[in-house]
């Protein structure tokens, strides 16, 4: 193979790439359009579902990049939520300066926590990123002046989004806004992965140490994408406040980081798309089993989370991939 | 003097819950590398069969720990052939995932068979009335929970270190693969320490239920706790989930006590800070 036909493969390679980035992310806008269209009715668990998609988007980050098992994410996700409320509440009421507010609070929390659980590994770093939410929940419960405490934070009523679409009582404007949002920082995280920085991040969960022998500093680098994710989820956590108005403790609580690892692994850890699919499925079953016995559906849960790491370790996305490459006649498709 | 010796009792009694509770999650983390956070339901189990055994059923204190510790470790000992064995050599969030499944499905089929209240588990009079030491009366129960941890490390310590099992066991922790080749069953040990977990786990839910009452959330809500104390005290060391248990206890009865408001938040940052500094454990050994 000559240099110029290497060369030409690997053009071709990054032009396949950006157009099936480009149809995903087109997806996801036609998929959540229908959704606004077919279910008029359910938008406020529609809205809930695009913030989660935020938050398990950007545990996929770290968890799925990265390779780093952490039982605490809801630190970023939570400094987001109640940045994006408190300031609205003191009277920045402009959803879009919000949403950049709730980016900030999460990624300045993402550097906080990442700096402080990256320092170890394995079992100490999980029980340190259990230990940081549990702080940051007893810190939120205390400085009730603030946060609202146990009440949670209230009184939170954004102005119209570019002074034009006002927040209406269906939340139509709040779940469109969302989806926006959604798609935008989707299309910017599909560039993340692929990118060198995406990659030498893959490279670091394959064999850190290897990394680290080709002169890479491994613990910036993983704190430059724990910042990052911190963002994703500040951004969750801002539409959450803007969309309902209101900030609970449950936002900065152990309980929302097991979900959001259980929704990231279901849907399949190393893929940006299981991650989005993992949260549809999860938030809606749990909207409608949960409302009708609680422990029937943590039994459920459970048992397909034994399911899944059992039989499906690339989780529910992999489902797709495996039928694809059955249909081309069992070419192996290497770019899950 | 009195309240202090009030507070110190408290403290001594609720970190001898948590040794007793957490030691068979430190041995099975030492021996099998497995972060195992289906611990809490071990000892949920153990307590809901108590409180069934002494409720509906009508027997003694004595019995209904027999029994329940027993039972847990027939219904949960398939467990580890048909899932743990697979993940002994997992990382660890195919760990955590796998043993966060376990506990949410325990956690429905319990309720589900014994409904979704408080259970009271009915103590004899002997230890449930005060019993006065001179200096002041204090609950006969925290007596009893103080020297059941007592027998318990002291147990284990001669177990580890004087029996041919403990050889073997340490062997196992020491080089697998060696002491396979010596001739110890290793699986066997595996599934045993799994077993004596599990015993371990439901007792300590049964004697403990009076501090850590058993509920219908209980394995998710001192789960942490549990994983805590153990990765303070270090994987595998008995001594060392013993300093930690009492040190944790005492941090946190202490910090309940005088900053009610602030006692979870003073827990956590000790946490935070012992960990950063000795991550791994007090007195745990670094991880081959």
């Amino acid at each position: 193979m000559t240099s110029a036909s290497i060369a030409d493969s690997v053009k071709e390679k990054k032009t396949t790439a950006l157009s099936s980035d480009l149809i995903g992310t087109l997806a996801i806008a036609v998929l959540g359009g229908a959704a606004y269209v077919v279910f008029p009715d359910d938008l406020g668990l529609l809205t809930r579902i695009l913030a989660a998609a935020f938050f398990v988007l950007s545990l996929c980050l770290v968890t799925g990049i990265c390779g780093i098992a952490t039982l605490g994410h809801a630190v970023m996700y939570g400094a987001g939520a109640y940045a994006a409320g408190y300031f609205c509440v003191q009277g920045l009421t402009d959803p879009i300066a919000l949403i950049v507010v709730g980016a900030m609070a999460g990624a300045v929390m993402g550097a906080v926590s990442g700096a402080i659980i990256l320092r170890t590994s394995g079992l100490p770093q999980l029980v340190l990123s259990i230990a940081l939410v549990q702080l940051m929940h007893a810190a939120a419960n205390k400085a009730s002046s603030i946060t609202g405490g146990s009440d949670g934070l209230i009184g939170i009523s954004p102005a119209p989004v570019l002074g034009l679409f006002a927040f209406d009582f269906y939340g139509r404007t709040a779940y469109l806004f969302g989806l926006v949002l959604l798609v935008c920082v989707f299309a910017v995280l599909q560039r993340l992965v692929r990118s060198p920085f995406g990659l030498l991040c893959r490279g670091i969960m394959q064999d850190r140490v290897r990394v680290a022998a080709m002169g890479v500093s491994v613990y910036p680098v993983l704190i430059r994408m724990y910042t990052i994710s911190g963002a994703v989820a500040g951004i969750g956590g801002a539409l959450i406040a803007i969309a309902t108005g209101v900030v609970g403790l449950d936002s900065v609580s152990f309980a929302w980081s097991a979900e959001a690892l259980v929704m990231l692994v279901l849907g399949g850890a190393s893929s940006l798309y299981g991650a989005l699919i993992g949260t549809v499925v999860f938030m809606t079953f749990e909207h409608f089993v949960s409302a009708a016995s609680p422990f029937h559906w943590l039994a459920i849960v459970g048992a397909l989370l034994i399911a899944v790491v059992l039989f499906l370790p690339k989780g529910l996305q992999s489902f797709p991939a495996r039928f694809l490459v059955k249909l081309r006649g069992g070419r192996r498709d290497h770019s899950s | 003097m009195q309240t202090a010796f009030g507070i110190a009792l408290d403290a001594l009694a609720y970190g001898m819950v948590l040794f007793i509770i957490s030691i068979g999650l430190s041995v099975m983390l030492g021996l099998m590398r497995v972060v195992n956070l289906a611990h809490g339901a071990f000892a949920m189990v153990g307590g809901y069969f108590a409180s069934y055994v002494t409720g509906q059923l009508g027997f003694g204190y004595g019995v209904a720990i027999a029994i329940a510790v027993v039972m847990s470790i027939v219904v949960l000992f398939p467990l580890e052939v048909l899932l743990y064995r697979r993940i002994y050599a997992a990382s660890e969030l195919t760990q955590v995932l796998m043993t966060i499944g376990i506990t949410f499905v325990v956690i429905g089929l319990m309720n589900y068979a014994f409904g979704p209240t408080m259970k009271m588990i009915a103590v004899p009079d002997l230890i449930s009335g005060p019993v006065d030491l001179g200096i002041r009366s204090v609950p006969a129960h925290r007596l009893f929970v103080i020297v059941c941890g007592v027998v318990i490390a002291s147990g284990l310590w001669f177990m580890m270190e004087k029996t041919t099992f403990g050889i073997k066991l340490r062997a196992t922790v020491d080089n697998p693969a060696m002491a396979a080749a010596l001739g110890v069953r290793t699986e066997w040990i595996y599934a045993s320490t799994f077993a004596l977990a599990v015993a371990l786990g439901a007792f300590g839910g049964v004697v403990g239920a009076e501090i850590l009452p058993i509920e219908p959330y209980y394995a998710l809500r001192y789960m942490v706790t549990f994983l805590v104390v153990v990765s303070i005290g270090g994987a595998g060391s008995i001594l060392g989930a013993l300093v930690a248990s009492l040190g944790l206890g005492l941090i946190d009865t202490v910090g309940k006590y005088f900053i009610p408001n602030l006692g979870e938040f003073f827990f956590y940052f000790a946490v935070v800070i012992i960990v950063l500094v000795f991550p791994k454990g007090l007195l745990g050994r670094a991880h081959a």
